[in-house]
């Protein structure tokens, strides 16, 4: 199932994935796990010179049963989300259906600084927050002139 | 030019702003809807839930707090807004919504009026 979620129906968010999807169309060389949009959760990276920043936009998970690993430089986020919808009988009805229900896993490759030793997770408003450290040795320092 | 920007005047200015269709989930029984929408990153907050006539907008702004000097490599979600509107229909009692907030999940609840509710009509055997 296609996970239809963060679609913007905005006309500048249109134009930014019609951009997007140039971009892919373009590139002959893509990652080899493929360009991974539109999965659940919704992965954002980011990096700063101390620190490597991942947030997964995972709603309504228990945070117990959610599995984050890190082996030999890839991170693995995985588990699973419950629908949370009532059991379907003659009197409901479903009228729209498109949050993400079912088991997940989202995988990502880490630069090669990274501290697989110093790694911090968070769970909060349905983002899980994960933090790697670079390792000092890799950080970025002044060499003195003498 | 300038009238029908003043007539449009009473829209709300944040209508212009980019924001990100949460996917939802809307279930109907007897008594009433229930939906769920999914906002990741929204605090209760940033959310806001608005009722005009019948038309119902949920909206909610991600307040998540990144580290200083952060540069993004990989965003999937580059809008930190979401923003959907439904309308609602007349058997709906706005007045009677109920709304949770847990881990990032929105759970709606809209009651049907009290007129509308079923009911089962008894038959009188003389």
């Amino acid at each position: 199932m296609i996970y239809r979620s963060l679609f913007p129906r905005d006309m500048f968010a249109e134009l930014d994935r019609l951009q997007r999807e140039m971009q892919q169309s373009f590139d002959l060389t893509p990652s080899i796990r493929g360009f991974g949009r539109g999965g659940f959760p919704a992965l954002n990276v980011g990096g700063t010179p101390q620190s490597v920043e991942i947030y997964a936009f995972a709603p309504g998970l228990d945070p117990a049963k959610v599995e984050v690993n890190l082996d030999r430089g890839v991170l693995t986020i995985e588990g699973s989300r419950e629908s949370g919808l009532p059991a379907a009988d003659e009197k409901t009805a479903l009228h729209i259906n498109e949050r993400f229900a079912g088991r997940f896993r989202r995988v990502v490759s880490l630069p090669d600084d990274v501290d697989p030793n110093a790694v911090s997770a968070e769970y909060r408003d349905g983002v899980l927050h994960l933090s790697i450290k670079r390792r000092e040795s890799a950080l970025p320092r002044r060499i003195e002139v003498k | 030019m300038n009238q029908t920007s003043n007539a449009n005047k009473q829209e709300p200015t944040a209508r212009q702003e980019a924001a990100v269709l949460p996917p939802v989930d809307v279930v109907e029984d007897a008594t009433g809807i229930t939906l769920f929408a999914d906002l990741p990153g929204v605090p209760k907050e940033k959310l806001s839930l608005r009722v005009e006539a019948d038309t119902l907008t949920i909206e909610g702004e991600v307040g998540l707090v990144t580290p200083e000097g952060l540069q993004a490599s990989h965003a999937e979600v580059q809008v930190p807004r979401y923003r959907r509107v439904f309308s609602l229909s007349k058997e709906l009692d706005p007045e009677k919504i109920s709304a949770e907030m847990n881990h990032g999940v929105l759970k709606l609840r809209i009651p049907k009026a009290e007129h509308a509710q079923p009911r089962k009509i008894q038959i009188r055997v003389s």
